[in-house]
């Protein structure tokens, strides 16, 4: 199939999503759609899809002028969509999710015919090597293979174009390789892709044509070959980006952060953190890689005080503090949280609220139980210039905020008190680059005062940007520590997936907290 | 130039993506910050329209239960119609008149300077305010719930538990001057409904016991407590072998506004409590601490704060609240408590909490409607034969409106005034 977008308009009131947009995607396409959050990427796919009209322009499939007014007519028309949010039933196999809504049947009673369209899934699933179980419940599959049977629903409905919307913000690099697998493999089949994403690598990796929407327009279009990590970077944010930020040699000092013989379990009950020894001492940047779901998540709670440990010690600056979130702020814990919406604010709340949400009861921002409105207003205008927080005001709920504002909402209260130890998980997921930017260097600057920083991440160009040690997490466990300088995608992939080279692993048996360290 | 700089800081902040299809808000958020006069005002949109609407089908109702309209109809369709719109005009008319007073009998009364006339022109106002009193506080109960994120079906109850602790202050304590007396019932009052709101409150914290399900069983147990109380010798009218208390000391009643009319006091303390409220929830850091447990308990607790301790003191408020409802009844009207004093004021406070969407000043307003529609309906049925029954038809359309905005902006074609219209009312539901 043959895309085309032509002068595209789409206004919301106040705002102009997309405009003037062109877009042409050959047969065998694979598109990349590149632009920050906000840029109008998302917009403009559901103008396609049917879900907006445009108030200007027109859609064109193999040049013949088309209008959607659902999604149903876009089916129809051959499009397919995934979205970044799953659109599956859990209790449902994937045979039934495949089905739904294109349900066939047999029989005087209208039974549902399932075995034929089991058959189908396989065939499908084989052709493009999807490697699925139509039988298995959708609840039981990881992500990764969530996101193929959204893949197949859309193939079962014989789409010839496929818009997959930020599909690796949900996955591990392993299984990023997967899809792109996969999208090859589409590809040679004759479908066209339309790949809406932020993230540089991927883009250079795997499209034939690359536009890049800034602010609702196309900035530019261009291919992998012409095209370099820094000059799509710049076109996506406007002005020239630093993908790594510079950083000095870091000037460890005394240990603020010791964790011996940690054991945490998860929600279930299972032990997810086991027996783990961990060392950060002041005035330098641990990354804690690791694929996610080793225990990152309980250790990083453990540590502020969000769950209790089973077993082992953490001590804060040399003392042991009683394991309640509280108590561990007091002790000059920051907590930059993995969920930001779940954990780290509260949508409904003004920026203003939020920007004092864990400092309220404090002076100056209240006297006993009277809030302090004026102190707390004043400090919130502050922090919104000083974090170039974008909003029309500061009286907005948080929620009405993109993802990379109200991370910077979270970062400025985080950041803008004395902090021996910071504590942030995936500070930057779901950001683009010029956030991502933003944000590492503000942590850098936060380290250079002085203050032992704890990252937890699961990008390794964010591990390597920013760790002056890498711990990497498997199983419950720190496996490793690798100093940035030898450590190679190949080598913290390897361990991250659970192989320990031979001498690492010796290093490791020898000394697994930091290299100096006294006490180990 | 000037155009684009003024559009810019707009997408960055909030450009929509995708509504629905990516669970993201609807697009557009508030382009540019609204004056608070505009978002009062909006505000106000669909309550206006809701009353509006409840009372046209109320009109309806008047007219198409009037059989002899049916029989006219064929014969003399004009006629039939301008009795019809007539009948509507003297029901309404009365009911107005019945909660506001007429404007034919103030005229009267101040030309006639005979103050007991002027007095009784105000009766109808006496009465609204005699009405609205506690569905104030019973509204604002709920509505404290709802800030925090609880769903306290059980005002009813906790009112009565309240009515059952002024009373007893009221009438077994003696030889107090009133200005003692009467706020020592008071803080009796607030206490009863407090522990009928601590009981929900710790279950919920403790063991996660839905507040829903408690309060309403509570409700019951109350009911039952007041009928078992009534009968105990001691509280029981001496000489009474139906349920009812002794009478309460003159030294605890409210007292009345104006000598010879029944509103009295208790209304006041309801405007105090309403002040008293929205400074709690918005100007002091337990309030912080409730509206934060009650839009996000994970990052409520991620900053510290307790949420059992939040749910636990929302939940005595609350019921203090409520208790506080039940006091003003039965030391400023009834003077000795009976298991009917309430008749559903507490689930009235429901309806007006959510007309009010859970903002402490906006139940004042709600309040004095539903008092309104109250007080009226009694001269509108001795006046008219209209039955009491209709206000209560136009009450639960009130009601039933306010809990469907979209319907209202559907009916009116308003569009979507703000992407977060639906923000407090409890997570409640399965949390």
């Amino acid at each position: 199939m043959r895309l085309e977008l032509r002068g595209i308009t789409k206004r919301f009131p106040g705002v102009i999503a997309n405009q003037d947009v062109d877009l042409v995607v050959e047969p065998g396409e694979i598109h990349a759609l590149l632009g920050e959050n906000g840029a109008g990427k998302t917009t403009l796919m559901n103008v396609l899809y049917g879900l907006y009209q445009p108030d200007e322009g027109e859609i064109r499939i193999d040049d013949r002028v088309v209008m959607f007014h659902d999604p149903g007519q876009a089916i129809a028309a051959g499009i397919g969509m995934v979205h970044q949010h799953f659109m599956l039933v859990p209790v449902f196999t994937v045979t039934e999710n495949v089905m739904l809504g294109v349900e066939s049947v047999r029989g005087p009673l209208g039974q549902l015919d399932r075995p034929t369209a089991r058959k189908r899934i396989i065939e499908i699933s084989e052709r493009h090597n999807l490697k699925i179980d139509p039988d298995a419940t959708v609840e039981d599959l990881p992500v990764g293979v969530r996101q193929r049977v959204e893949i197949i629903k859309t193939l079962y409905r014989r789409s010839d174009l496929l818009v997959l919307d930020e599909p690796t913000a949900v996955l591990t690099p392993q299984e990023d390789e997967e899809l792109f697998e996969i999208m090859r493999s589409l590809k040679a089949g004759g479908t066209s892709i339309v790949f809406i994403t932020h993230k540089l690598n991927e883009v250079l990796e795997i499209a034939d044509r690359i536009t890049v929407l800034r602010r609702g327009r196309v900035v530019g279009s261009t291919t992998p070959a012409e095209a370099t990590r820094e000059s799509l970077a710049s076109m996506m944010v406007g002005r020239p980006v630093e993908l790594v930020v510079e950083k000095t040699p870091a000037h460890p000092g005394a240990p603020v952060l010791e964790v011996h013989g940690l054991v945490v379990r998860d929600d279930r009950g299972h032990v997810a953190v086991d027996g783990l020894d961990l060392q950060v001492r002041a005035g330098e940047i641990v990354v804690i890689a690791g694929v996610q779901g080793n225990g990152q998540t309980e250790l990083v709670d453990a540590i502020t005080g969000l769950r209790h440990p089973v077993a082992g010690t953490i001590r804060i600056g040399g003392a042991t503090v009683r394991p309640e979130p509280r108590p561990i702020f007091e002790a000059g814990v920051a907590h930059v949280p993995e969920d930001r919406l779940e954990d780290g604010c509260v949508p409904g709340f003004t920026i203003v609220d939020n920007l004092v949400l864990n400092t309220y009861y404090r002076a100056p921002f209240s006297r006993g139980i009277r809030l302090d409105r004026e102190a707390i207003e004043r400090s919130a205008t502050e922090l919104v210039a000083n974090f170039d927080i974008r909003t029309p005001s500061m009286f907005v709920d948080i929620g009405d905020l993109s993802g990379g504002n109200q991370q910077k909402v979270i970062v400025a209260r985080e950041f803008s008190r004395p902090v021996r130890l910071l504590v942030a998980a995936q500070p930057t997921r779901g950001l683009d680059v010029g956030s991502v930017e933003y944000i590492h260097r503000r942590i850098v600057a936060k380290r250079d005062e002085g203050a032992a920083i704890l990252i937890v991440s699961t990008e390794l160009d964010e591990v390597l940007a920013l760790a002056d040690r890498i711990a990497v997490m498997y199983q419950g466990r720190i496996v490793d520590i690798v100093e940035p300088e030898r450590a190679t995608p190949q080598l913290l992939g390897m361990l991250m997936g659970g192989s320990l080279p031979l001498e690492s692993a010796a290093a490791a048996s020898v000394s697994p907290a930091a290299p100096g360290d006294p006490g180990t | 130039m000037t155009d684009e700089q003024h559009v810019d800081p707009v997408i960055e902040a909030d450009l929509p993506t995708g509504a629905g299809s990516a669970g993201e808000p609807p697009p557009p958020a508030a382009a540019a910050p609204p004056s608070r006069l505009a978002t009062a005002v909006r505000g106000l949109l669909v309550p206006v329209l809701a009353v509006l609407s409840a009372l046209v089908i109320g009109a309806i109702i008047i007219v198409l239960s009037d059989l002899t309209f049916f029989e006219r109809l064929s014969a003399d369709p004009g006629g039939a119609l301008g009795d019809a719109l007539g009948s509507v005009w003297s029901a309404y008319g009365a009911l107005i008149s019945g909660a506001l007073g007429s404007p034919g009998a103030y005229v009267e009364a101040f030309a006639s300077g005979d103050s007991d006339q002027i007095i009784s022109a105000f009766n109808p106002i006496s009465e609204t305010l005699l009405a609205a009193t506690p569905l104030i506080f019973t509204g604002l109960a709920v509505a404290l719930g709802f800030q925090c994120g609880l769903f306290n079906i059980g005002a009813e109850g906790q009112l009565y538990v309240g009515a059952v602790a002024a009373t007893f202050v009221g009438f077994a304590v003696t030889g107090l001057p009133w200005f003692i007396h009467l706020p020592l019932a008071v803080a009796a009052g607030f206490a009863g409904g407090a522990i009928w709101g601590f009981v929900p409150g710790i279950l919920k914290a403790k063991t996660g016991a839905h507040e829903v399900i408690v309060t309403i069983m509570l409700n019951y147990t109350a009911y039952r407590f007041v009928e078992f109380i009534l009968k105990l010798p001691g509280y029981q009218r001496e000489g009474r072998s139906d349920p009812i208390s002794k009478v309460t000391e003159a030294s605890s009643w409210y007292p009345p506004l104006i000598e010879g009319l029944r509103a009295n006091w208790g209304f006041f303390l309801g405007l105090a409590a309403v002040f008293a409220v929205s400074w709690l929830l918005f100007r002091s850091t337990k309030g912080f601490e409730f509206r934060a447990v009650g839009f996000n308990p994970s990052a409520a607790r991620y900053a510290g704060m307790s949420i059992a301790g939040s749910t636990i003191l929302a939940m005595m408020i609350s019921g203090g609240l409520a208790g506080l409802a039940g006091t003003g009844i039965v030391l400023g009207i009834t003077r000795s408590l009976t298991s009917g004093v309430s008749a559903g004021l507490g689930f009235d406070g429901i309806a007006i909490a959510l007309m009010a969407r859970a903002r402490p000043r906006g139940i004042i307003f709600a309040a004095l409607l539903f008092g309104a529609l109250r007080a009226g309906a009694t001269p509108m049925q001795s006046a008219t034969g209209i039955p009491i029954d209709l206000v209560v038809v136009v009450q639960a359309l009130v009601i039933m409106f306010v809990a469907a905005p979209a319907l209202v902006r559907g009916i009116y074609r308003i569009r979507v005034p703000e992407a977060t219209g639906t923000e407090v009312f409890s997570k409640g539901w399965g949390s």
